[in-house]
């Protein structure tokens, strides 16, 4: 296969970036879309180009390292896919692929294809967990949980903090990430005693940080790589009014 | 012996308490000089890595009150490797009343490490591991459950209860992110200082202690200098020595073998698993392997064509034209064998011709036969994510046909050595997880890495450290401007300068590629002494190469990825040749490390214990001279040591 690929270069956060093409050939329908920027990288690096950065590392799909834009969709057009675990297999002989970086206020450029995510990082800081010291656990059977909060939990869980959702928004949203962190953490009784607390704590870095509101349109769990459904934001919205009310003493 | 290496005075672990072995981690832990909690935060403790290890010392040390500082080189402290494990994690609980006990777990550990690791350490590990998952728990950690809202558990190879605690496939990243969470609210608490996006490259010793490191910032390219009373190493395995690994793309050998280069002995590096459940290669494009979880054995069955040659689709092979050889030549085991006899059986049955799928490197995964016994549903609810990663990798679905695996490079049971303290043999650094080599001797059980990481970051550094802190406080004098410090910086810079000089005709991919496939094929899953030393002066050969001919891009001062990779392989280099050398000084097999030469008449692992049964700790002997050996004699004490069988 050849495909033509056009690649967002940006060679530092203050300076400005532009699209460019690149042919890569003598492509394998079995290669990974990253190996193919690891070809086209290789012929950078012999004939005096700059190799394209971009961010990757476990390669089998449950990081959240990797992060592309490809044709215009957070992690390509395979649904439950990151852009690691997708293959050349999906693209046709010929093709020309945009290849552009998450996109949003919150995450601004470092280098071409590699933006700085720590905003979800500080929004974990700011309530994302069950305060559990080591050494203080009970008995892990001491407290049964019902299988269906248990699984539920699990689906919620498997968000690998990615950042595709925000990517995807038109509002920039990480309404989604949240949604997936509250659910995880509220449907367990581990999680209940800071129920109220994590909601606003989460929300509130997450308005500080610049993410934008969430108007439910629902791009962001079309092209999650771990399904996180829509309606975590549901209980994300929820758990905040709850927390609100409880706040406010009613 | 060979002329490779010299000989040095054995080594003793001197802080091994001794005494009835259930009583040994109480004594030391009593033993252990203690700071009190108003002292601790003029206290500080440098960690590398987030992974489980790290990520749970890190974020404990930081509960205790300790001034703690965090480096990773991901840009986020959750996506360290840990993350993809699958399988699920040890402990001796004995939810199932299946006979299970502190003793049983201890015991498979060091028969499943073919007697070539510690008693001490893994009575320990199996003590606290309960624990692990109570904290887990409490952190919130969907574990799998049962309809009654109790924890459910399966079983691993080279074990016949139930003990293992799993999240579907994802038991690794669930762990992760509980332990990184408790990092996280630490770092909201002050308590720990979290640098992403840094690179460990040398470590400072000052007086013949560790205290501190130089980093690399990666995106802007500054070195930095941090200063700590202690430096705790937490940087994972060194599987991408050879290219094609399940480890992630960054993983590296950098921070140990830049503390290997200050001091730190290393031990065991020949010691080195092959996974017998992996996808195979599809192309010389491949630039990683993937995993398929051992818990799929449960229900799973391995078998290959009887007929070599045999092309036909898996499901025209009739029955009694199958050969189930775990089961045949296992009976007691059966598909539930260790990681390394299923490795070698399944590498046994490909070289004889019958192996399937493309080059013939490959044998079946059969779940056909459990989905019909127990339901599509079962198995997607067990296996679901493992079946979807297998379809998009090959674009076969493995619910209608067997999967085809063959064994990869998975994880290093060598690592730093260190004592029962986790200390190296630089007093003041600390190694954790698989970095060091401590519990899983010549062969690691499946889900008891996991436990390991935690048990060394949750429980037993944060027992031990504080005497070390205790009694040896960084000196008051000691800052950025100490000649060991500035030297340090100065080394790494000029390292630095000098790979991005020598603007050489190949890539740094291209020598990684070549590393990869020498070790792959003299070091891998069968050794013999020819083969090493003709491997030993290949690597001797594409070093002296790589230092002439790569070519690095770019300048330091900005995010570089080419001159990041450079400083990984130039490392691999003598960690490689250190490897081979071990392998090569090691005249026996055992566990994973198996020497053609040292083989049962029915083809099995034959261990020379009157001549081996030491831990083999190198010392760094300088550049171009030969390391030096240091060997620690093993004493079993409480298992009878036998000729491992699983018939």
């Amino acid at each position: 296969m050849k495909i033509t690929l056009r690649i967002w270069r940006q060679h530092h956060q203050d300076q400005p970036g532009a699209m460019e093409a690149y042919e890569v050939d003598e492509i394998s329908p079995d290669m990974s879309f990253l190996e193919v920027l690891d070809l086209l990288n290789e012929d950078l690096t012999l004939n005096g180009g700059e190799p394209v950065a971009f961010d990757h590392d476990c390669r089998e799909g449950i990081c959240g390292m990797c992060s592309l834009v490809i044709n215009g969709l957070a992690h390509g057009p395979e649904a439950l896919t990151t852009t690691c675990q997708l293959y050349m297999r999906h693209f046709e002989d010929g093709q020309v692929i945009d290849v552009e970086p998450w996109r949003s206020t919150a995450f601004p450029v470092i280098r071409d294809l590699v933006v700085d995510r720590s905003a979800l990082d500080r929004i974990i800081e700011a309530g994302g967990y069950v305060s559990a010291p080591t050494g203080a656990a009970a008995d892990a059977n001491a407290v049964t949980v019902p299988k269906k909060d248990a699984d539920r939990a699990f689906d919620a869980a498997a968000c690998i903090g990615c950042g595709a959702c925000v990517a995807a928004c038109p509002n920039g949203s990480a309404s989604l990430f949240l949604g997936a962190k509250i659910t995880h953490l509220g449907s367990l009784p581990q999680g209940q005693p800071e129920r109220d607390e994590r909601a606003l704590a989460m929300v509130e870095q997450h308005d500080a940080e610049g993410f934008g509101g969430c108007t439910q349109i629902g791009e962001c769990t079309a092209v999650c790589p771990a399904g996180i459904p829509l309606d975590m934001i549901s209980q994300l919205n929820h758990d905040v009014l709850s927390g609100l009310k409880h706040q406010s003493g009613q | 012996m060979n002329d490779y290496f010299t000989e040095g005075d054995p080594l003793q672990d001197t802080q091994d308490p001794g005494g009835p072995l259930k009583d040994r981690w109480d004594k030391r832990r009593f033993e252990a000089k203690l700071i009190s909690p108003a002292n601790r935060r003029k206290v500080s403790i440098i960690v590398i890595g987030t992974g489980l290890a790290g990520g749970s010392a890190a974020a404990t040390l930081g509960e205790a009150g300790y001034n703690v500082k965090v480096f990773c080189y991901q840009d986020s402290a959750r996506r360290a490797h840990s993350i993809a494990a699958q399988g699920g994690i040890n402990a001796a609980k004995d939810y199932r009343n299946d006979g299970d006990s502190i003793h049983r777990l201890f015991y498979d550990t060091v028969k499943g490490g073919d007697y070539r690791s510690r008693e001490s350490n893994v009575y320990r590990l199996a003590q606290v591991s309960a624990a692990i998952i109570d904290q887990a728990v409490a952190q919130g950690v969907p574990f799998a459950r049962e309809y009654g809202g109790l924890l459910d558990t399966r079983s691993f190879g080279g074990v016949q209860v139930s003990r293992t605690f799993y999240a579907r496939g994802q038991t690794g990243q669930q762990l992760l992110l509980g332990a990184y969470q408790a990092l996280e609210r630490q770092v909201g608490a002050g308590t720990v200082e979290l640098n992403t996006r840094h690179e460990m490259l040398d470590l400072i010793v000052i007086d013949g202690k560790a205290r501190g490191v130089v980093v690399r910032d990666m995106v802007t390219g500054e070195f930095e200098t941090h200063l700590a009373d202690a430096v705790v190493l937490a940087s994972g395995g060194y599987g991408n020595v050879y290219y094609l690994s399940t480890n992630a793309m960054g993983c590296n050998v950098t921070a140990s073998w830049r503390a290997h280069r200050k001091g730190a002995y290393f031990a065991n590096p020949c010691y080195t698993q092959i996974h017998p459940t992996c996808i195979p290669v599809s192309g010389d494009h491949q630039s990683k392997l993937t995993l398929m979880s051992e818990s799929l054995r449960n229900d799973g069955r391995i078998w290959v064509p009887v007929k070599a040659g045999d092309d036909r689709a898996p499901a025209d092979i009739p029955e009694d034209e199958r050969d189930y050889y775990l089961e045949r030549v296992y009976p007691a085991f059966g598909n539930l064998v260790p990681r390394d006899v299923a490795s070698r059986a399944a590498k046994k049955q490909c070289d004889e011709g019958r192996g399937v799928g493309p080059g013939g490197l490959g044998v079946y995964l059969d779940l056909t036969h459990a989905i019909k016994r127990l339901g599509r549903h079962v198995i997607e609810e067990k296996y679901g994510n493992l079946f979807d990663m297998y379809a998009k990798i090959t674009d076969e679905d493995p619910y209608q046909a067997p999967m085809r695996i063959y064994p990869a490079i998975h994880y290093t049971m060598g690592g730093l050595w260190v004592d029962y303290d986790l200390q190296s043999s630089i007093p003041g650094l600390f190694v954790i997880g698989e970095a060091n080599f401590s519990d899983h001797g010549a062969n690691r059980l499946g889900a008891s890495a996991l436990m390991q990481g935690l048990a060394d970051g949750y429980f037993v550094l944060p027992g031990t450290i504080n005497d070390y802190l205790a009694r040896n406080p960084l000196p008051a004098d000691v800052d950025a401007n100490h000649p060991a410090v500035v030297e340090a910086a100065e080394g790494v810079r000029e390292r630095t300068e000098r790979l991005l000089s020598i603007n050489g005709s190949r890539s740094v991919d291209s020598f990684h590629k070549e590393l990869g496939s020498i070790v792959w094929e003299y070091c891998g899953m069968e050794r013999n002494a020819e083969g090493l030393s003709h491997a030993i002066e290949e690597i001797r050969r594409l070093r002296d190469e790589f230092w002439t001919d790569v070519k690095v891009t770019g300048v330091n001062e900005e995010l570089n990825q080419s001159l990041e990779r450079a400083g990984r392989v130039a490392d691999f280099f003598g960690l490689a040749e250190l490897m081979c050398i071990d392998a090569l000084h090691r005249e026996e097999s055992c566990g994973a490390h198996f020497r053609s030469e040292s083989q049962t008449e029915g083809g099995e692992a034959l261990r020379q214990d009157e001549d081996f049964s030491y831990v083999a700790a190198w010392e760094f002997g300088g550049d171009g001279d030969e390391p030096v050996l240091h060997r620690e004699h093993l004493e079993f004490e409480n298992i009878k040591v036998q000729q491992r069988s699983y018939k």
